[in-house]
């Protein structure tokens, strides 16, 4: 696996060099570079729950950027690095989130390289994204992801939306937390001791298709994945250790979202099969914002969604019946400041997790963070969430741009 | 004459004819200012935005500002945030609409997420500026009912009154000037209260092509909070002949990486 992403990141470093060169005649070819420091504190106040964890985690990550633009801005590449030193030795790891030359003409545009890409409007659970593996070891809400390598089409037409074709040719691993990480199950699972149900493996060949349109207040996408699935399944090997095996899966979503005066209406909705199971999960909401409460820019925004999964008990992100209340409040002061509240209810146990998330500016070009997540009452029954029940968290992130 | 008699009818609220008469004057003023910016094709511009707050601290933040004008319906624009840093590559889309609320989308760049916003908060400071979402949008004439109200010199004094019960104006004081294209040399907020709020005053005008005035600073004071935010301009280039391609979601992204 390092082979091929070595291999990969050369062919890279002599297309970008190759490109660069063609282009260095034209004028107002423009480079940027960026770098992010950021050190970070996590500390677990329940005595661990399994042998090994530990209580706290201070860790430092390195985020380099570098893009170079001709072309009018047309064409591009773009580098995105991330680097993660942690006293959980799976969280330390090093990851090219992006990597890619990009193209664009008239209504189409062109990407070739490891991207990012993101689908959705819901804010509790993000079911249509599909494109790229969550870095599961980086944050709890799953919003961190691994570079994905793609080649990627979108094409845009001004009266029927934009459709966007991917050809996936490398499927990335989910990483589980360490032997003394938190937020894992009784024995750790090991990245590398993974199954696939393809021959093929990681070098399963997959495909997406995608096409968002808006009219008026709708916002609406459809999409389809055909591969290796991003979200692995648990099994047990004859030593009775839990691997993690990849189903080949069909997912086809939809994203929906009505823009009306301060209300947004939203749905996600997949359905994904696999030989093993096929399922149905959905998350449906709203957002209403009051704006501007105090004249000075106050904006209280009011979340909630229903979650929805077919799988039960054994979903993976536990969020098969449950109910999203949540509060977002911007200051639109000079520091950005905001904060994020929110509760996930469980409807058929007791089982809650409570969340804040914080962050301000200081100063031009410090920012910091604080998330705290508490698990309270969760249910026996809850196969996954059971797990986690002692890895209540608070985490403080405090960052320099260069 | 005729207007000094005008304006005097009005004060004394006497003739409904020339409260008419106004109205026509002061619209016609603001067609003609629309006219004389007509053809402009597509601009970009990129400006340092100066927040100052009451004890004169200062506060940077740099952005890029793409046009695309449009005749039948409102212009399309799309605006990048360069700093701070730690908001560099955030997007927002918008396509203005001649009649009801605009269309706006957000892009996020730390998880690449397009986010279609509500343009119902109009009144709202932009970035924590002095700047209102309203004060930013493209100033299309179907927005405001029009009340002229004097003639100096070549300026001409035009009150603006919006549509939208949304704003956060009831009036706004514009004085144009006649010579120079209907360029707008100052805008006086007045708030819901009708107590005078902010004033924005216009400088630095360059002509490019021969036909449009750009200011290259725009100063906003307000008087109620006594901060002030400052917008300076680069040149403007008209040259890059943009379409429509560039100003839909896949552009945004790009925009913002």
């Amino acid at each position: 696996m390092k082979k091929h992403l070595y291999l990969a990141i050369l062919i890279f470093v002599f297309m970008s060099h190759s490109f660069a060169q063609e282009h260095k005649k034209k004028r107002d070819v423009s480079h940027e570079f960026e770098l992010e420091l950021e050190g970070e504190y996590r500390y677990y106040w329940d005595k661990a729950k399994f042998q090994g964890q530990k209580d706290q985690f201070p860790s430092l990550a390195i985020k380099p950027e570098y893009t170079i633009e001709w072309n009018k801005g047309y064409e591009s590449i773009n580098m995105s690095a991330f680097f993660r030193i942690d006293r959980d030795d799976e969280r330390t790891h090093i990851d090219v989130r992006e990597f890619y030359y990009q193209k664009a003409k008239n209504n189409w545009e062109l990407s070739l390289g490891l991207k990012k890409v993101y689908w959705g409007v819901a804010e509790s659970n993000h079911l249509v994204d599909i494109i790229n593996q969550t870095d599961a070891v980086e944050s709890f809400d799953g919003e961190e992801k691994l570079g994905q390598p793609m080649l990627q089409f979108s094409w845009n037409t001004s009266k029927l939306g934009t459709f966007e074709f991917f050809y996936l040719p490398y499927h990335r691993k989910r990483t589980f937390p360490g032997t003394n990480g938190r937020l894992r199950f009784e024995t750790a699972i090991d990245k590398d001791e993974v199954g696939y149900e393809s021959h093929a493996k990681e070098w399963r060949q997959d495909l997406a298709l995608r096409w968002k349109h808006y009219i008026n207040a709708f916002d609406i996408g459809l999409s389809h994945f055909y591969g290796n699935g991003r979200e692995p399944a648990f099994v047990f090997d004859n030593t009775g250790n839990m691997k993690a095996f990849y189903p080949v899966i069909n997912q086809t979503g939809l994203d929906l979202q009505i823009t009306h005066n301060a209300f947004l209406w939203k749905l996600e909705s997949i359905y994904r099969q696999a030989d093993h199971q096929d399922f149905y999960a959905m998350v449906a909401g709203l957002e209403y914002t009051f704006s501007n409460i105090d004249g000075n820019g106050l904006d209280i925004g009011l979340l909630g969604e229903y979650l929805y999964d077919e799988r039960g008990e054994f979903a993976l992100t536990a969020l098969q019946n449950d109910l999203f209340i949540g509060s977002r409040i911007a200051f639109n002061d000079i520091q950005d400041a905001s904060i994020l509240f929110g509760i996930i209810s469980d409807l058929e146990s007791n089982s809650r997790i409570f969340s804040v998330e914080a962050s301000r500016r200081f100063g031009t070009s410090w920012t910091a963070e604080l998330e705290a997540r508490f698990f309270s009452n969760i249910s026996k029954e809850e196969q996954i969430l059971s797990n986690f029940e002692k890895d209540s968290f608070l985490r403080l992130k405090v960052s320099k741009y260069f | 004459m005729k207007t000094a008699l005008s304006i005097v009818l009005i004060v004394l609220g006497i003739n409904l004819v020339s409260a008419q008469s106004t109205s026509n004057r002061g619209l016609e003023i603001a067609k003609l200012a629309e006219q004389a910016d007509l053809g402009f094709g597509s601009s970009i511009v990129e400006l340092k935005m100066t927040l100052k707050n009451k004890n004169g601290q200062l506060s940077e933040r740099y952005l890029s500002t793409k046009t695309l004008e449009l005749t039948k319906d409102g212009d399309k624009s799309l605006i990048v945030f360069n700093s701070p840093k730690d908001v560099k590559g955030t997007a927002t889309l918008t396509f203005t609409h001649k009649v009801g609320s605009d269309d706006q989308w957000l892009y996020l760049p730390s998880i690449k997420r397009i986010k279609r916003i509500s343009s119902n908060n109009k009144s709202g400071p932009f970035v924590g500026s002095e700047f209102a979402y309203e004060d930013l949008s493209s100033q299309e004439v179907e927005k405001y009912s029009y009340k002229f109200i004097d003639e100096k010199g070549s300026f001409l004094r035009v009150e603006q009154d919006p549509v939208d019960p949304k704003s956060g104006y009831t009036k706004r004081l514009v004085t144009y000037n006649k010579d120079k294209g209907y360029r707008i040399e100052k805008v006086e907020f007045y708030d819901r209260k009708n107590a005078l709020l902010k004033t924005l005053t216009y400088s630095e005008y360059k002509l490019y092509k021969n036909k449009f005035w750009r200011a290259g600073s725009f100063n906003m004071v307000n008087h109620q909070t006594h901060k002030e935010t400052l917008l300076q301009f680069s040149d403007y280039d008209f040259e890059q002949n943009l379409r429509e391609a560039d100003f839909t979601e896949v552009a945004l992204k790009r925009a913002g990486k």
